[in-house]
């Protein structure tokens, strides 16, 4: 545990210059990344999604296709990683612990009240717990943006802290829907706030709100997990989430990783892709560099 | 878990340096094994009969060779130069004048990939920067100054302007193209013919700037240009008919310039040497100052006149901004200049690698702690790895002395006075930078530092129409914009 004398003024985090943040960003996709470095990134980024299913028509036949192809993303290509979870609300996470059984594959659910996070605290923890009873590996909550916006950081930090408490083992993964929070003096705010007060991921987005997660938002939080990093020596995981479906733009985002936190973070135990159809267009990139031909969408399953 | 150096945690970036190689193509750049010199529209063999070699100096491979002017290629490229300007180009229209100047930046676009690949091959600089930077910006310096050679009555309104008439051009090896698109599209605009120089290291580029003039069909004469060293820029210096010196370079040699035209009627415009100061004070944002002290210094190996070569970090986050700018140096990609992800290309020259050594040498004899990146270099060429000095004072040589390479002086100070003070306390006057997340701490510090230009929140930042040009030993006359056209004319 954190030594409340070692938090922080809230109020006082660091500066992000617009420009320069924007700019340092572009820079990463100025990278060229090819052959081996190319496959290797590929591969790592399917192992590091989050394959997602997060809709109000979402039923149990569904889960479970989507668990189905979890495990087995592309059968025609042998010896691919499988993601790294499965995220689902939390009345689902029965039906899709079921159906990945022992593949090692984590189950994720979205709890507290989500997307809007408008609900009481004792909901959300309620909440919180169902999705733990269910026997979900990871919890992701999503912050009060609006006690955030009138300035009660407080309030989000000991809700943070609450959660983080009602998760027990789970992992939990902060939220902070950058969309909502608009500047990136904020975002930079919310994410000292999340990883002081327990968050194991720092997350960008719900994919509910637009824009979700862009580079620059994410630079300013891997700058955020850096500056954390150096002065509690304690490593915080990043999960940008919406808005990543290009093979290509997940390589960028590899790239970034790689050059502001380096390789220590470079697996699915500290960075992952919240996307859904992330994994088919990288498939196909695979299958590209494999057998040097682009085939149809055709040729991948959809679920 | 994290490499604990001197108890401060550091991250790990191997496998951020170790990309699969991504080489450009070297198809693209059509070299000749051999140029003559650019006079009258023609390309003529020199009357000294003799060339030079250039070389890669990434792997120190013979590229080509070129002629060396003598004093009668200089007097027959003037020659040149003044009927051009008697009879045709002082008289044309500025509309007509603006054709040509568009031609010549649109064909720069056109083949804007082979003057990359050439200015990355001749100088040793990384693709990236040709391609990003180097060649958009001088076409875009063409494009501007097209836009005003048929505007010269709203630039100064009320005035008459008359061209100054040959104007004597010698540039730098540290942006060969970018430097010639500089001197060459203001004087056209103007109405002035051009010789040209460009520097004996890098004049490739140069010379593909002349097939190009050649194919736009201007005017025979307009603009020459003529390679050689020391001594061809001289005899150009000294020319009689020679009515304005314009001149990028080191300090030593605007001194000589200057001697040399003194008691003529000789105008002159002088960009010389450098140490700008990079001042960050404690409420800045640190990750974005720390990314523009990398561009600031590291930019073109280092090989920038306005380099951001002190670094001034206020003392409360001296140590966080050292920190983060290892970690971020160790990020630094050097090697092959001609792969695409090559952050620091080659030093431009075994003569500059020599410089750059010996203040190393120097700074450590000094007492400076010295941190390079761990990065590995080529055995063959001219490379040094990205190197800051910490322990270092205002009365250290590298704290004061031009390097014009990879090298940044870092120095704490604790108030804002103080700071404008030391970084006042130079014999140059180029540049400076300033980060702070305060507006009102900007305009202070701009006022009073003693510098051309002052970059807020960034660094090395350029455009055509932003003028350029230093303080004191750093030389005078500004270059770009509107101010860059005054050195061009006589405004009666």
């Amino acid at each position: 545990m954190i030594n409340t004398k070692a938090i922080p003024d809230f109020s006082v985090s660091p500066h992000v210059d617009q420009v320069g943040i924007e700019e340092r960003a572009s820079r990463f996709t100025k990278r060229s990344i090819k052959n081996e470095t190319k496959l290797n990134g590929l591969l790592l980024a399917l192992n590091m999604i989050d394959l997602t299913t997060l809709e109000g028509k979402d039923t149990d036949g569904k889960v479970k296709q989507l668990c189905y192809k979890a495990r087995h993303l592309h059968d025609a290509y042998p010896g691919l990683p499988t993601v790294a979870a499965v995220c689902v609300y939390p009345s689902m996470v029965k039906v899709a612990k079921t159906a990945l059984g022992d593949s090692g594959i984590k189950v994720a659910a979205v709890a507290t009240a989500f997307p809007s996070g408008q609900a009481p605290r004792d909901v959300k923890i309620r909440d919180t717990k169902f999705a733990i009873d269910q026997g979900a590996d990871e919890i992701d909550m999503v912050i009060s943006r609006g006690k955030f916006h009138m300035g009660e950081y407080d309030f989000v930090f000991d809700e943070i802290a609450a959660i983080k408490e009602a998760c027990g083992d789970a992992r939990l993964k902060v939220i902070l829907e950058t969309g909502e929070l608009v500047t990136y003096d904020k975002v930079r705010k919310a994410s000292d706030i999340a990883m002081y007060a327990g968050a194991d991921f720092i997350k960008t987005s719900t994919g509910k709100i637009s824009p979700a997660a862009t580079m620059p938002v994410t630079l300013v939080m891997l700058e955020a997990i850096r500056d954390f990093y150096y002065k509690t020596g304690k490593r915080i995981a990043m999960k940008p989430a919406g808005g990543i479906s290009k093979a290509k733009l997940a390589l960028h985002y590899l790239v970034m990783l790689n050059e502001v936190l380096g390789e220590e973070w470079m697996n699915n135990q500290w960075f992952r892709f919240g996307a859904s159809s992330l994994a088919n267009d990288i498939l196909m990139q695979l299958m590209k560099q494999k057998t040097g031909l682009y085939q149809s969408p055709d040729y991948f399953s959809l679920d | 878990m994290a490499v604990k150096k001197n108890n401060t945690i550091k991250l790990k970036f191997d496998s951020a340096r170790n990309l699969a190689p991504a080489p450009e193509s070297k198809s693209a750049a059509k070299i000749n094994p051999r140029y003559d010199l650019f006079i009258n529209g023609k390309f003529e063999k020199p009357q000294s009969k003799k060339y030079f070699s250039t070389i890669n100096p990434a792997t120190e491979e013979k590229l080509s060779e070129v002629a060396e002017a003598g004093q009668q290629d200089v007097n027959n490229a003037v020659k040149a130069a003044r009927v051009a300007y008697d009879k045709t180009w002082k008289k044309m229209p500025g509309k007509e004048r603006a054709k040509y100047i568009y031609r010549i930046a649109r064909m720069i676009q056109e083949r804007a990939r082979e003057f990359s690949v050439i200015e990355t091959l001749d100088g040793g600089k990384p693709i990236r920067e040709s391609r990003d930077f180097d060649v958009p910006t001088a076409a875009n310096h063409f494009f501007y100054y097209a836009g005003w050679a048929d505007k010269l009555e709203y630039a100064f309104p009320n005035r008459n302007t008359l061209p100054l008439g040959v104007a004597g051009q010698i540039i730098p090896w540290n942006f060969p193209l970018l430097m010639a698109a500089w001197k060459i599209a203001p004087a056209l605009a103007t109405g002035n013919t051009v010789v040209l120089k460009p520097a004996e290291t890098t004049p490739l580029t140069a010379m593909k700037l002349a097939e190009i003039i050649q194919e736009a069909d201007l005017p025979p004469g307009v603009v020459n240009i003529i390679t050689g060293a020391g001594a061809t820029g001289a005899a150009i210096v000294n020319h009689p008919d020679i009515n304005k010196i314009a001149f990028t370079g080191s300090t030593d040699v605007g001194k000589i310039i200057q001697r040399a035209i003194a008691g003529t009627n000789k105008k002159a415009t002088l960009e010389l040497g450098g140490k700008a100061a990079n001042i960050i004070f404690d409420d800045a944002p640190i990750d974005q100052a720390v990314e523009g002290v990398i561009n600031g210094i590291f930019f073109n190996q280092g090989h920038v006149c306005c380099a951001g070569s002190r670094l001034y970090v206020q003392e409360s986050v001296f140590k966080t901004v050292v920190q983060k700018l290892k970690d971020r140096m160790e990020t630094l990609i050097v090697g092959d200049p001609l792969d695409k992800n090559t952050d620091i290309g080659a030093i431009n020259s075994r003569a500059q690698l020599d410089v750059i050594n010996n203040y190393l040498k120097i700074g450590l004899k000094e007492g400076a702690e010295m941190y390079q990146a761990s990065c590995s270099i080529p055995g063959k060429g001219f490379f040094v790895r990205p190197t800051i000095f910490t322990n270092v004072a205002q009365s250290n040589r590298i704290a004061q002395e031009e390097i014009f390479g990879p090298v940044l002086a870092i120095q704490s100070f604790r108030t804002d006075d103080e700071v404008i003070e030391k970084a006042n306390n130079t014999p140059f006057g180029l540049s400076a930078g300033v980060w702070t997340d305060k507006g009102s701490k900007i305009f202070n510090m701009t006022t009073k530092l003693r510098a051309g230009v002052v970059w807020a929140n960034t660094f090395n930042k350029f455009d055509p129409t932003s003028p350029f040009g230093g303080y004191k030993e750093s030389g005078y006359g500004r270059e770009g914009g509107l101010h860059g056209l005054s050195a061009y004319v006589n405004v009666v």
